[in-house]
């Protein structure tokens, strides 16, 4: 038997796939709600980088700046009584979902008012009225959890689906391929989304697996998947709408990898190029020319969909949505004394 | 009002069929679920009675399957997640203490997964040492997962029920060895778990022995036993060893002035220690006659040949023994 060839290509070279994303027969004004939202994501991250280098933030903060289109592109496709499951680089999958970036920036200050009353921090994030059902900074941790939700969506008889947000690292722990498993011979409506930016923590993809696409485990679980540019929020969307399309049509999972990269380090504001391993300073600038958010707006300016004052109204506006919810954060308060111990059990049984 | 005659397993059968009859939220997850090898009669035709969908056998995947339990949980349903082998369980860790615990506390208590974790003890047999533990102990060291663990048929049957309706995860622990145990039930009435907690099983004024599960058993069958020497025992069975509630305890300590803690689990860090460093805090030492003691396993793994598994496990002479001495 031979062994397929699961590498990336072209995909994982940085040289590749500059160009401006394709928008033609797309929707303008959707495509400029997603350049919005991947904006919005980018200097909300910047926000949190600079509170956690200056001290502000008393936790670590895991930031996905230059993987925004992936979680735009799958949110795009989804519903609020969907069930979104993240991990320990969420801020962009609850910010997509329409979470308050208010609340957002309480909850990595451990503020009262924040998404999980300040009792989470950025590695805990909760938003289920958006569909954000919760983040953990276990690695895997919640990749089984997104497949009972999509199981639990069956048993209900609803359409809707569950979505597992994981990583390329997260895909070298056991109980994902359990999972796959799993949902496969349930038909568990869920979509596994693997941000596959080429590192765990510090460590390049290609010193822990023999093959840097994780679409493998997909092929073996007889699971529909597609490999995509990860930086490419149409040709993101349009293969995320056919592998939920189909969960939702009761055909069972679906494996969608977004192959992409992070600009900062694995945590916190520097970009660990010092530390990381095959991690260079010429990588990073090479990656910062696939940018996803200037390749839409290159389209979209391509297209005469947008101009150059449009995008510095749009940018001035989120900054000032930015500083505003900052600054209303920074003044919230901590959660109460009680906190401690009071959400452990819940109080009114039955 | 009308009696049925039910053994511990069976008990734990009408649970099923109650809840899955009553509740369409609920679903029972886990391996050996279509097959009468893996969980005695205690889950008998459910998969044909509610359905394949409802009564789910699994990949040998203890972890997503326990997983998924937890997120079915959050996303509304009821779930029961079978791990006939405790020790299997252990590959489940993760979405038990760090996901399925800790959520409430997480989310600042906006959710919780109300899942039910039923996990069997099946020690004996010349197993060894993989086949045979009693780990209730660690559950019981995690804050936010209730634990339960019936010595009765009653219990059985009711504490199954209230474990499934809690909104809180519950880690549910039957054991083999009492599968045989019979009992006549009135019909079902469903308690809240959080009201739950040690009961006394026999009133007695000389010596407080404390137990769970199967070694309730031991202390009710050497309380028999100790009649016949005149010694008086009031046992208490724990029930619910987390939250752990040991009012009932020290009360009766308060009357006897002995206690003997017996435990299925090792000594070290394990449940009796907990119920002995809880009276210590709580009790006037001049109110005790004696040191407590407590029965635990060797603090070795489960051995095998029959003459070992013999001596490693409390029996009802080891306690009828160490209930004479506190006597002495």
């Amino acid at each position: 038997m031979i062994m397929a060839d699961w590498s990336l290509g072209r995909l994982s070279d940085p040289a590749q796939c500059q160009e401006p994303i394709h928008v033609l027969g797309q929707d303008r004004s959707v495509l400029l709600g997603q350049l919005e939202m991947m904006l919005r994501i980018r200097q909300a991250e910047q926000r949190l980088a600079v509170g956690r280098r200056d001290g502000l933030i008393g936790g670590p903060v895991h930031l996905g700046v230059g993987q925004e289109a992936v979680a735009v592109a799958v949110a795009a496709e989804l519903r609020k009584t969907d069930r979104v499951f993240g991990a320990h680089r969420s801020h962009s999958h609850v910010l997509s979902l329409g979470a308050s970036l208010h609340r957002l920036f309480a909850e990595v200050l451990a503020k009262k008012t924040g998404l999980s009353r300040g009792m989470g921090g950025s590695m805990h994030l909760w938003d289920q009225p958006n569909g954000f059902y919760g983040s953990v900074p276990i690695v895997s941790g919640t990749v089984s959890l997104a497949v009972g939700a999509a199981l639990a969506a069956k048993l209900q008889g609803s359409s809707d689906v569950g979505v597992a947000y994981l990583g390329d690292g997260a895909m070298e722990e056991g109980v994902v391929h359990e999972s796959l498993n799993l949902a496969r011979m349930l038909k568990a409506p869920v979509l596994f989304v693997v941000e596959n930016n080429l590192f765990a923590s510090h460590m390049h993809v290609s010193l822990r697996q023999p093959f840097e696409s994780t679409a493998r485990f997909a092929a073996a679980n007889d699971i529909p998947y597609a490999v995509v540019d990860g930086n490419d929020v149409v040709s993101l969307r349009n293969a995320a709408a056919k592998l939920i399309n189909g969960a939702r049509a009761e055909e069972g999972p679906g494996f969608l990898e977004a192959v992409t990269y992070r600009w900062y380090g694995h945590v916190d504001w520097r970009d660990d190029t010092d530390v990381g391993v095959h991690r260079s300073t010429d990588d990073l600038l090479a990656w910062r020319k696939r940018d996803p958010v200037v390749r839409l707006c290159q389209g979209l300016t391509n297209a005469g969909w947008l101009d150059e004052v449009q995008l510095a109204d749009m940018e001035r506006n989120i900054n000032s949505e930015v500083e505003n919810a900052w600054a209303q954060a920074m003044s919230d308060a901590k959660p109460s004394l009680e906190a401690v111990t009071s959400h452990v059990f819940k109080k009114n049984l039955l | 009002m009308s009696m049925v005659r039910y053994n511990y397993g069976t008990a734990m059968l009408a649970a099923f069929e109650y809840l899955l009859g009553t509740y369409p939220e609920v679903f029972v997850i886990g391996q050996g679920l279509w097959s009468p090898w893996y969980v005695g009669n205690s889950m008998t035709d459910l998969d044909k009675k509610f359905g394949a969908h409802r009564v789910i056998d699994t990949p040998v995947s203890e972890s997503a399957c326990t997983g998924a339990a937890v997120g079915a949980a959050l996303a509304g349903m009821k779930p029961i997640v079978v791990h006939p082998r405790m020790d299997f369980m252990l590959y489940a860790m993760d979405a038990i203490v760090n996901q399925a615990a800790k959520w409430s506390h997480m989310v600042g208590g906006q959710a919780a997964p109300g899942v039910t974790i039923r996990a069997i003890i099946n020690r004996g047999g010349e197993q060894g040492a993989q086949h045979s533990q009693a780990l209730h102990a660690w559950f019981a060291h995690v804050p936010g997962l209730r634990v339960v663990m019936p010595a009765t048929v009653a219990d059985a049957r009711d504490l199954l029920i209230a474990s499934v309706l809690c909104q809180d995860p519950v880690l549910f622990i039957d054991d083999r060895w009492l599968y045989s145990l019979e009992d006549d039930l009135p019909p079902v009435n469903e308690l809240v778990l959080s009201q739950l907690g040690p009961q006394r099983l026999l009133s007695g004024s000389d010596v407080t022995v404390v137990a769970s599960g199967y070694s309730t058993r031991l202390a009710l069958d050497a309380a028999e036993v100790l009649k016949t020497n005149e010694i008086s025992v009031d046992v208490i069975d724990l029930r619910v060893l987390n939250p752990l509630d040991v009012t009932k305890i020290i009360e009766s300590i308060t009357k006897t002035g002995r206690l003997l803690v017996i435990d299925g689990g090792w000594g070290p860090c394990g449940v009796a220690g907990e119920v002995i460093a809880q009276v210590a805090e709580c009790v006037p030492s001049v109110a005790l006659k004696k040191p407590p003691i407590r029965l635990t396993l060797p603090f070795a793994p489960a051995p095998t040949a029959r003459i070992l598994e013999q001596s490693y496990y409390p029996s009802v002479d080891s306690v009828v023994e160490r209930v004479k001495k506190l006597m002495d």
